[in-house]
């Protein structure tokens, strides 16, 4: 062989050889970003508690998700900040008064038994903060105690048991009353619920975010927001259609729901056929559970529901691959 | 009118490292080493033995079938006929030249004038183009004259591929800009063995001079149209290509003929020209050699032969390399051995340094769906990668991994950095693993 004349330890690999700036590590990083209005809007809204509570499901949930890797011997993927994300929603979707230790076993069951026992980041069926939520629904008492806006809770802040509590808008609403909020107190997030789901406009900006970091597509979000529209919109329950149907959009976790859960890339549908179907599928159950269920909110387990349909949902809408004869893309 | 293929992606051009860079001669180094097969089919059989004497365009190997000629770069004497180590990684019977530097030209080599050019017929422009052993030099290197003797009767568009859509490299873009006349002349041959009166040159929007200096060249009725394509990886893919100027999609496992189309690259074209009007075969070719850790990069007129290393030293680097790629960084070969001679398809060496690291152990996929997206060939690599898992050569076939490109536009994207493109490939060699198995029942 010639004499090689220099000599560099040179890497060897498959192409490409360049790769895009994001990363999994980035699209978790700017969902947070994203939340962050919304976490903001609710210590203001709630009190300091909100915030506490925020990130003690985090830290929880990293938590878990270390000491699963550790215990089971894996690679340690914590470092995708996945965990995080799902910490700082399962937090958003609680009252600002639930206990921490209730928060801490939420984390444990989404992180563990619906992320993890599954076999990871990308692998889970359902989306593991909503599971967590349903599973934390064996406590309903805990789970449904709504506490009144202002600053009254925040005199106090870290102790939940002085809140003044009240009924959410869409408890009301479940009885067929219009709220006593104003639709832009609604709008604002200026009303009871969970931590982060009271405000639109705040979820809506980090939407907007979220769609210029191109993160996510409008599709789901957009089905998902227009089904309910339109569902609330043809069959009111009340006299001024246009105001249940601000209600209908602008109370519960319906914009949370819509941007941040039915959005998950993992739980959601590959194709854009399937990806609209999905989000008029969560939509349609959304209204089915709201109007006729035995609870009143129904973005959470619409959203699960649809989570174990995208496996069928995958496979409609599948691209006609480039120069395929053209009767198997008539077929298809 | 042009076509915009669907996904693609549009990474950082980094076209400006060497974009100002007028080509250079390289001066010739003292060894070169000659590999026996630079095109796709049947290796050339070394024609000369140890110790002759080789003259500047002597042919050195041949062989019948699917196969073109090589000759000898520079004059000297033939120190070996061995196997040496190749770019694609393998190791290739070579011809091993120690250069006199005395430039004796080869008796063979004739210039033609015009008259004489047009009196020649398609067979024996065809049979030019053989003996001057050109090939496609985009970096598939599929035998020239194969391509137009199979496309005769068939093609109706001539697209000339001036896309250069991969980043760093520049080499078509500069003799676009230096050699236009030679390109349109090589082309004008193409048109005459296709009887063909109309042409296209498809070439990216990002080269504004050069499509500017093609369209002077051409003058306001020579036939051959210049379609500006926006920038858009992989733009100058074939299929891609032929998209976006006809809006044919050539068929899943055909050749462009099928759709009437025939591609040929810019530096194939000045090949053409250069054997048929000067004589000369195909022994230098414009490399160029950047990236991001050079720091003179370069575009440089290269005898085939020269060693990597030799390149290497002309242009410098400032770190130890990362990478050293034979091509381009999206669908490039890494070196693992710089004693490794340039070929005829080597339009570009690639040297990235070590902020170009993105691989990650263990990666997930997080089902983004970014790669559908990206995807030029419209199939969905993550269901191909899922499919590879299963280990069933039926469910891999089901999901059209035999289209896949090689691309690289969804590995790129991947957030979750999930080696594609490395699977894919895997999958392919698996699929025709198990079909040579089944034709042996």
């Amino acid at each position: 062989m010639a004499q090689m004349k220099y000599y560099y330890e040179l890497t060897i690999s498959s192409s490409p050889h360049v790769h895009s700036p994001v990363t999994t590590q980035t699209i978790m990083r700017d969902v947070l970003i994203a939340l962050a209005p919304a976490l903001i809007g609710s210590v203001y809204f709630f009190g300091l508690r909100a915030l506490t509570v925020t990130m003690v499901s985090a830290i929880a949930a990293f938590f878990f998700e270390k000491l699963y890797c550790y215990l089971m011997k894996q690679n340690d993927k914590t470092y995708d900040l996945s965990c995080i994300v799902t910490g700082v929603l399962l937090a958003f979707v609680c009252p600002p008064t639930i206990p921490y230790w209730m928060i801490i076993v939420g984390d444990a069951f989404a992180i563990i038994l619906v992320k993890m026992l599954f076999g990871g980041i990308g692998k889970n069926i359902v989306n593991p903060a909503l599971a967590g939520r349903a599973f934390m629904f064996s406590w309903p008492v805990a789970m449904s105690t709504w506490v009144k806006v202002g600053f009254e809770n925040a005199a106090n802040p870290l102790n939940a048991a002085d809140a003044v509590t009240a009924a959410t808008p869409l408890a009301n609403m479940h009885q067929g009353l219009l709220p006593e909020a104003s639709v832009m107190d609604a709008f604002l997030g200026n009303v009871g619920g969970c931590i982060g789901e009271t405000s639109a406009l705040l979820l809506l900006i980090g939407f907007a975010y979220l769609l210029y970091r191109k993160v996510i597509t409008a599709r789901i979000p957009l089905a998902y927001i227009g089904t309910v529209a339109v569902l609330s919109f043809l069959f009111p329950m009340g006299q001024d259609r246009i105001t249940w149907m601000a209600y209908q959009l602008f109370t519960g976790g319906l914009m949370l729901g819509a941007i941040f859960m039915a959005t998950d890339y993992v739980t959601s549908p590959l194709t854009k056929l399937g990806q609209t179907v999905y989000g008029i599928g969560c939509g349609v159950l959304t209204i089915m559970i709201r109007y006729f269920g035995g609870y009143n909110e129904g973005v959470s387990y619409a959203i699960l529901i649809m989570n174990c349909c995208v496996v069928l949902l995958d496979r409609i809408g599948r691209p006609v691959k480039f120069g395929a004869p053209k009767k198997e893309a008539a077929k298809k | 009118m042009a076509f915009s293929f669907f996904g693609g992606i549009h990474p950082k051009e980094n076209k400006w490292y060497a974009e100002e860079q007028k080509i250079m001669e390289f001066p010739e180094p003292d060894i070169l080493v000659i590999p026996m097969s630079q095109h796709i089919g049947a290796p050339c059989k070394p024609l000369v033995k140890k110790n002759d004497l080789v003259k500047v365009g002597q042919k050195i190997g041949d062989n019948q079938g699917l196969c073109v000629p090589v000759h000898a770069s520079v004059s000297g004497k033939v120190k070996a006929v061995e196997a040496r180590a190749h770019s694609s990684g393998t190791t290739m019977m070579s011809v091993v030249i120690e250069n006199d530097h005395q430039h004796t030209l080869c008796e063979d080599i004739k210039p033609r004038t015009q008259e004489e050019v047009d009196a020649l017929t398609p067979e024996e422009l065809m049979n030019i183009i053989r003996e001057g052993g050109i090939v496609g030099m985009g970096g598939a290197t599929f035998p020239t004259h194969v391509k137009l003797s199979s496309g005769i009767g068939k093609v109706d568009t001539i697209i000339v591929n001036a896309g250069e859509c991969e980043p760093y490299i520049v080499s078509d873009d500069r003799i676009c800009q230096e050699y236009p006349e030679k390109i349109i002349s090589g082309l004008r041959v193409i048109m005459k063995i296709f009887g063909l009166n109309e042409a296209h040159i498809g070439i990216e929007d990002n080269k504004p001079t050069a499509a500017k200096i093609l369209r002077r060249t051409i003058g306001p009725d020579g036939g051959i149209t210049v379609d500006v394509l926006p920038a858009k990886y992989p733009q100058g893919a074939e299929k891609q290509l032929i998209y976006a100027v006809t809006g044919r999609e050539v068929p899943s496992g055909g050749l462009p003929a099928a759709v009437g189309c025939a591609v040929f690259n810019a530096a194939t074209c000045m090949a053409i020209h250069d054997v048929v009007y000067e004589g000369m075969p195909l022994i230098k070719r414009v490399v160029t050699v950047s990236g991001d850790i050079t720091m003179e990069p370069k575009n440089l007129m290269v005898p085939i032969g020269t060693a990597y290393n030799d390149l290497l030293e002309a242009v410098g680097h400032s770190e130890n390399p990362y990478k050293v790629i034979s091509g381009g960084p999206m669908m490039g070969v890494t070196q693992y051995d710089l004693s490794v001679p340039t070929t005829k398809g080597t339009n570009a060496i690639t040297i990235l340094g070590h902020a170009n690291k993105f691989s990650v152990e263990d990666s997930r996929c997080i089902r983004c769906g970014k790669c559908i997206d990206a995807c030029p060939m419209k199939l969905m690599p993550v269901l191909m990668y899922k499919a590879l898992y299963t280990g069933d050569v039926e469910e891999m076939k089901a999901t059209n991994i035999m289209d896949c490109i090689e691309c690289g536009s969804c590995a790129y994207t991947c957030p979750a950095c999930v080696p594609l493109v490395l699977a894919f490939r895997s999958g392919k060699q698996q699929i025709r693993m198990a079909a040579a198995a089944a034709a042996k029942k």
